[in-house]
């Protein structure tokens, strides 16, 4: 659909209120999920596997339970048997068995800190104390934890009930198990003609670490399990919707039996959209009778809970004499951790999206491999792709002699370019982002020193639209309440009752907003795939179209016209005669004499119009110890229509952080049994403020036709071109082209002595 | 009539054509339509009633929530894609 209101015409939109939610926040009176207390309440610590691999012969749980002020003990006996089917959670698909298998460990561990088994207590320290006299018995098997030996026939296999699946629409293949659980295949044109066409070919192989989310507030989740059947769970959630499925489904009740109230949340990016403590803590209720609550430590987050992929990547490029691509193939493989579901589809998908590419083929494979169950982070999957193919793109320019932005200018693609995986994009900004780039007081500065170099980088990512429901209730005093089920991570809130404020022609302060449980709010999909100020914004905006159609069917009433021949403009209800009544005067006679004004809104839109980004970074490296400071950051976002401009200013902050996070320090470092070494944040090493100059965001404007007010989703894209941003600024420093994540003091250190070396004439 | 582009996995099925014009208004029509042209079509697009788990289609490049029962208009291009979540 057209953008139907010019940016010129908001009075809301634009400005940048203070949220709702602040004074909460910054007096601490937020409630989060380790704030949840209630009467009875018992607390439980869980027995993680020292395995990162191993068959489990027996569970023995005696000694654990005869422990004075133990209540309950569960292992995945205790679960119904979940079955082997695909649901779909929403955002996307999971399998039941392989969901139960990894909140509870069923007859397998398959990484360090698999959960086995939970108890509740009295208290914590009874808690850990029996959970630690569990005695189980394994078998160790061999882990495998690199993604390509796990490929390989030989290769220890994790799940027996794994065979290759190849899509989009392919078949299921091979008789016997694998960890290859799925192929991903997309192609476009001749791919063989393309390249016969260059002039220019790279072609390279990368490696990046696997890395987590690293969101502060740990998982958490207290559950009472009622004598009537019904369970109630607060938890910290990035979808209470999805999680209401999840333990309806692992504990075998009825979807309405489960009421989940959503807490605040202290960070997610994707991390928190699997079930890992809900459903146990549930099983635990059900035992004990009692409230239970569970909540993991930092340790936990690290060896238990979604990481994003490690990948293998080799990516080939070529370009005629003019600077055009004439071909692209990439070749993808991403961990899945212990369980099939790694982010390879939209890596394959986002990988050469922000170009024009005639002729284009793309395979990915998702691998098994003994890590935690890895989950979505930002952007999944778009990170590790771009870093590929973005370093590529820069060596082509080097060969070329192009300046990188004229380069990516040149074949930027737009509206009715054709992807490879087929569709045709709609009105986009991807030249608006290098344009900025370019015409940015960063870009035209020179550096100032030795060791120092620039690079640039583009990303694209999807966005995502799913289902959202908002329902506004109009207060006597004119100020509206409404209700919503999108947890608020990164100030939707805001954005959210603006686009409603807005729409009536009223403040964002008179919007009171609140976020609501599953069984207060309308079903509403997860807060992922930057999708809820595009999506429950609409939503927003139809339950405010539902108002005004309300107040004036009330006015027509009033003034005995025809509804037809009453409009509502900026906050007025206008009848045919010059009659007018403001939205306040409506809202007070609708207490009075009319019927309660209460509005209704959905979102199922699926135009969520693909976000994307150039950043361009100054770095200046250390030639002794290989240590890269970033001097300079500016961050260019096609961000649609900027609802509440300081919040996608810190998206774009926050993600573009993220991003020299993943590029330049964080890394699960392993050992060969599958330990992980650095579980805690003193040795996993993600920025600080002390790290980092100001991120520099631009924020393009291009509306997004397929939004009432042109939102874009903006909080996924600015991962994506960091680390190739601050590879190719290496490269310019340096003269390394590095092709492995992260590009960390040691192992750039080890790139500048081999490169000394080999200008010594290898002494 | 809608144009389907058939994916690279299902060329085993279809043949080495890229795309196909196909008669029918829904999603489910056009599948129906396309078993009858390739055989074994439906069983790799289809799991009962609903598409397969992870596959999503795409009308005029626009992802729909409706599945089997999206609306397809004439001279529409429709592309059996993987479905995208997020973070």
């Amino acid at each position: 659909m057209a953008t139907s209101e010019s940016k010129k015409k908001y009075k809301v939109i634009g400005t940048r209120p203070i949220r709702h939610d602040g004074v909460d926040k910054v007096t601490g009176r937020a409630k989060y999920g380790g704030d949840v207390n209630l009467t009875g309440m018992l607390h439980a610590a869980m027995l993680r596997s020292p395995h990162a691999h191993a068959n489990i012969k027996s569970i023995d749980t005696s000694k654990a339970e005869i422990i004075p002020g133990v209540h309950a003990v569960v292992t995945h006996a205790d679960m119904p048997d979940a079955t082997d089917k695909v649901v779909n959670l929403g955002e996307g698909t999971v399998n039941l068995k392989h969901l139960g298998s990894n909140v509870l460990a069923d007859k397998k561990v398959l990484y360090r800190g698999h959960a086995i088994a939970a108890v509740a207590a009295d208290n914590i320290h009874i808690a850990r104390e029996a959970a630690a006299l569990i005695d189980v018995k394994y078998e160790v098997l061999p882990a495998v934890l690199d993604v390509l030996e796990a490929m390989q026939d030989d290769a220890p296999v994790l799940n027996a009930d794994v065979r290759t699946e190849e899509l989009p629409a392919g078949e299921t293949s091979g008789d016997k198990p694998t960890n290859i659980a799925k192929h991903f295949q997309f192609e476009l044109g001749d791919v063989e003609k393309g390249f016969a066409e260059a002039s220019v070919i790279v072609e390279r192989e990368f490696k990046t670490a696997t890395v987590h989310q690293g969101y502060i507030e740990p998982h958490n989740a207290t559950a009472h399990w009622n004598a009537d059947g019904h369970i109630t769970v607060w938890t910290s959630t990035q979808g209470s919707f999805s999680v209401r499925h999840q333990v309806a489904e692992l504990v075998g009740v009825p979807l309405g039996f489960v009421k989940v109230i959503p807490m605040e949340i202290g960070g997610g990016f994707g991390g928190k959209i699997s079930v890992y403590l809900q459903p146990v803590a549930a099983l635990l209720s059900k035992k004990s009778g009692k409230p239970v609550k569970l909540i993991m430590d930092r340790t936990d987050v690290f060896e238990a809970t979604g990481p994003t992929p490690g990948s293998y990547i080799k990516v080939k490029m070529g370009a005629n004499s003019d600077g055009l691509i004439t071909a692209a193939e990439a070749y993808l493989s991403y961990e899945a951790g212990g369980y099939p579901g790694s982010p390879i589809a939209p890596g394959c998908m986002c990988i050469f999206a922000c170009y024009n590419i005639p002729n284009g083929k793309i395979d990915g494979y998702d691998v098994c491999v003994n890590k935690p169950r890895t989950n979505a982070y930002r952007a999944p999957g778009a990170t590790n792709a771009a870093m590929a193919a973005e370093t590529v793109i820069d060596e082509l320019c080097e060969k070329l002699g192009m300046d990188p932005a004229e380069f990516r200018l040149k074949n930027a693609c737009k509206e009715g370019t054709r992807r490879i995986d087929g569709p045709v994009f709609s009105r986009i900004g991807m030249e608006e982002t290098v344009q900025a780039i370019q015409n940015s007081e960063h870009y035209k500065t020179e550096l100032t020193g030795p060791n120092q170099g620039r690079g640039i980088a583009s990303g694209f990512w999807f966005n995502c639209g799913l289902r959202s429901s908002v329902t506004a209730t109009v207060n006597g005093d004119g100020c509206v309440a409404l209700l919503e089920g999108s947890t608020d991570i990164g100030g939707s809130r805001a954005a959210i009752a603006m686009q409603l404020a807005e729409t009536l022609g009223i403040t964002a302060e008179e919007v009171i907003p609140t976020v609501g449980d599953t069984d207060s709010a309308g079903y509403t999909d997860v807060t992922g795939g930057s999708r809820v100020t595009y999506a429950t914004g609409w939503a927003a905006y139809e339950a405010a179209k539902d108002i005004q159609r309300q107040m004036i069917a009330a006015a027509a009433d009033q003034w005995e016209v025809d509804p037809a021949d009453v409009s509502y403009d900026d906050g007025k209800i206008i009848g045919p005669n010059d009659q007018v009544l403001t939205f306040h005067e409506m809202a007070a006679q609708s207490v009075k004499t009319s019927q309660p004004i209460i509005g209704r809104g959905v979102s199922e839109h699926e135009e969520p119009g693909g976000a994307f980004a150039t950043h361009a970074v100054d770095v200046e490296v250390d030639p002794d110890t290989g240590k890269v400071t970033v001097l300079r950051y500016t961050a260019a976002q096609d961000v649609g229509t900027a609802i509440h401009p300081s919040y996608v200013e810190g998206q774009i902050q926050g993600g573009a952080v993220q991003g020299i996070g993943w590029g330049l320090n964080e890394e699960y470092f392993y050992d060969d049994s599958g330990k992980m070494s650095n579980s805690s944040f003193l040795d996993y090493r993600i920025p600080t403020c002390l790290d980092l100059p100001m991120i520099d965001p631009i924020l393009v404007e291009v509306p997004n036709p397929g939004h009432p007010y042109g939102v874009r989703g903006v909080g996924e894209v600015p991962i994506i071109p960091p680390p190739a941003a601050l590879a190719n600024a290496i490269y310019q420093a340096t003269g390394i082209r590095m092709q492995q994540l992260p590009m960390s003091p040691p192992r750039l250190m080890h790139e500048i002595l081999k490169k000394r070396a080999a200008e010594n004439g290898g002494s | 009539m809608p144009r389907v582009f058939i994916p690279p996995l299902l060329k085993k099925i279809t043949g080495p054509v890229d795309q196909v014009d196909i008669d029918g208004t829904t999603v489910r029509q056009i599948i129906e339509n396309l078993e009858l042209k390739f055989p074994g079509v439906k069983d790799r697009l289809c799991d009962g009633d609903s598409l397969k788990p992870g596959l999503a289609v795409a009308i005029d490049s626009h992802i729909t929530n409706k599945g089997l029962f999206a609306k397809v208009p004439a001279d529409s291009e429709v592309h059996f894609v993987t479905a995208i979540g997020g973070g």
